[in-house]
């Protein structure tokens, strides 16, 4: 308990540090993947295609993308931004999946009613079926934010500074308080970026309430696990 | 990109074979662990797993518990066990069976919740026992689903087993953090490389498994319907 006692400053630079890693994939692959969802969703020859390719990105394990990703984006082994990148890219082969699922799952009643009332196809895109396909998002974000918060700490043991320094830390001097709190703050910080979310996604979506049980049935297309270490 | 060909030619010499910290241990070391983290965890999750899917209840239960381990970071569960157990492979065994059992437990309920409701209810109108009905219908079945989460663990194993040597574990990872303690970087390489091969190895094997376990006849539970099917008339997820 001295330990924690005396490290406050530490673990709020720490914490800085961590939100600083982890927040930028989730925006980032968030923004990203709309359009691509879009264009899988939209292009039939093209889905099988780019879900196979982010398959198989999904399918490497994170510490060696850390390790190989240097040599390709010309970053330093040790630099913030190469486990920025390699975030981004699982949270992108997460979320272009939801994306186009959730954006195939928009009845074609209702994209045919927007059409017919006169949507041109970039306001259908925005005002009906960005919206309708809302839930689906909300629900694939949250999984890439609570995954990206807990896959920042692996960055530790290649030395990027982040929540995962203690527990490098905690083991070389054998101080398992120190562990402990690296492990209650990663889920801390998890679960209150959730239900950030969650917050955003009524005020973004305040009809999902009032017609949920319809909505919810569309909702069970639950994105894949997230890769860990 | 020249690194890059010196941590291939790595994996290539014919001296990175040889003795205790060869190749050939190495990879062995890996697979017996992720083999066995897979073997406790099924042990632990499956009958579980087929309780929840057949009664229906606990299902929300298992889904929290599956979120809550997702917010969990595997490196700090490792380090803390390891501390308190002492550094070996006890620690990073633990925390990998941890790992794994949310994606096993989740293939197996929901591979029972897959299975359309008509089927069960023909089964038990021919007279088959609650036994029978999960045994020879509900799990052959739900066995494509059961794979589907067999495969989605493995993979979590496999890429996290590098992890294991961090606390002294052996496996893949003593390359990685070999070759980083020594500023050895296609060392490195090469152990990212073949942690890369034995993830995509394990993909493509249990993809080849999850199409040959579809039961003759059987158009529903295709890998492709994995997640969407559920002819059980209740509650969205949570």
């Amino acid at each position: 308990m001295t330990w924690l006692l005396n490290n406050g400053e530490l673990i709020g630079q720490l914490v800085v540090a961590h939100l600083l890693i982890a927040i930028p994939p989730i925006i980032l692959s968030f923004v990203i993947s709309v359009p691509i969802g879009w264009v899988a969703n939209r292009y039939r020859w093209s889905r099988g295609t780019l879900l196979t390719v982010l398959g198989l990105l999904y399918a490497i394990p994170s510490l060696p993308l850390f390790i190989i990703l240097p040599l390709i984006i010309g970053t330093g082994l040790r630099d913030p931004i190469n486990l920025v990148v390699a975030l981004t890219l699982y949270g992108i082969a997460l979320m272009v999946r939801t994306t186009a699922d959730g954006l195939g799952s928009v009845d074609a009643d209702i994209r045919q009613s927007a059409t017919a009332v006169g949507f041109s196809s970039r306001s259908q895109f925005f005002r009906v079926e960005l919206p309708l396909a809302g839930p689906v998002l909300l629900a694939g974000i949250r999984v890439v934010a609570v995954s990206t918060i807990s896959l920042t700490t692996v960055g530790a043991v290649i030395g990027i500074s982040s929540l995962g320094a203690l527990f490098t830390d905690g083991i070389q001097r054998g101080i398992a308080v120190e562990i402990l709190t690296g492990i209650v703050l990663t889920i801390v910080i998890a679960l209150a970026v959730d239900g950030l979310l969650v917050l955003l996604g009524r005020a973004l979506m305040p009809w999902v309430a009032v017609t949920s049980g319809r909505l919810a049935r569309r909702d069970r297309r639950r994105p894949r696990e997230a890769v860990t270490a | 990109m020249n690194l890059f060909v010196q941590g291939i030619l790595w994996v290539f010499d014919p001296a990175h074979y040889v003795g205790v910290n060869g190749i050939g241990t190495r990879v062995g070391q890996h697979l017996l662990i992720s083999l066995g983290v897979l073997a406790v965890a099924s042990v632990i999750a499956i009958p579980l797993g087929y309780v929840i899917g057949h009664t229906g209840r606990g299902r929300s239960l298992a889904i929290g518990v599956s979120g809550a381990t997702r917010a969990l970071p595997t490196l700090g569960l490792l380090s803390l066990i390891a501390l308190i157990v002492n550094v070996g492979l006890i620690g990073p065994f633990v925390a990998l069976v941890v790992l794994a059992i949310p994606s096993i437990l989740a293939g197996a309920y929901s591979g029972f919740e897959a299975v359309d409701r008509r089927a069960i209810d023909a089964a038990r109108a021919v007279g088959m026992t609650e036994l029978q009905i999960v045994g020879r219908v509900e799990m052959p079945l739900g066995l494509p689903l059961l794979i589907g989460g067999l495969r989605t663990a493995s993979l979590q194993v496999i890429a996290t087993a590098t992890l294991a040597d961090y606390v002294g574990g052996g496996g893949l990872g003593h390359y990685i953090f070999l070759g980083l303690k020594t500023n050895d970087y296609p060392q490195m390489l090469a152990g990212s490389i073949l942690v890369i091969l034995l993830a995509i190895l394990s993909e493509v094997l249990f993809s080849i498994v999850q199409r040959l376990v579809i039961p003759a006849g059987v158009t529903a539970g295709r890998p492709q319907d994995v997640r969407v099917k559920s002819t059980r008339s209740r509650a969205a997820l949570g």
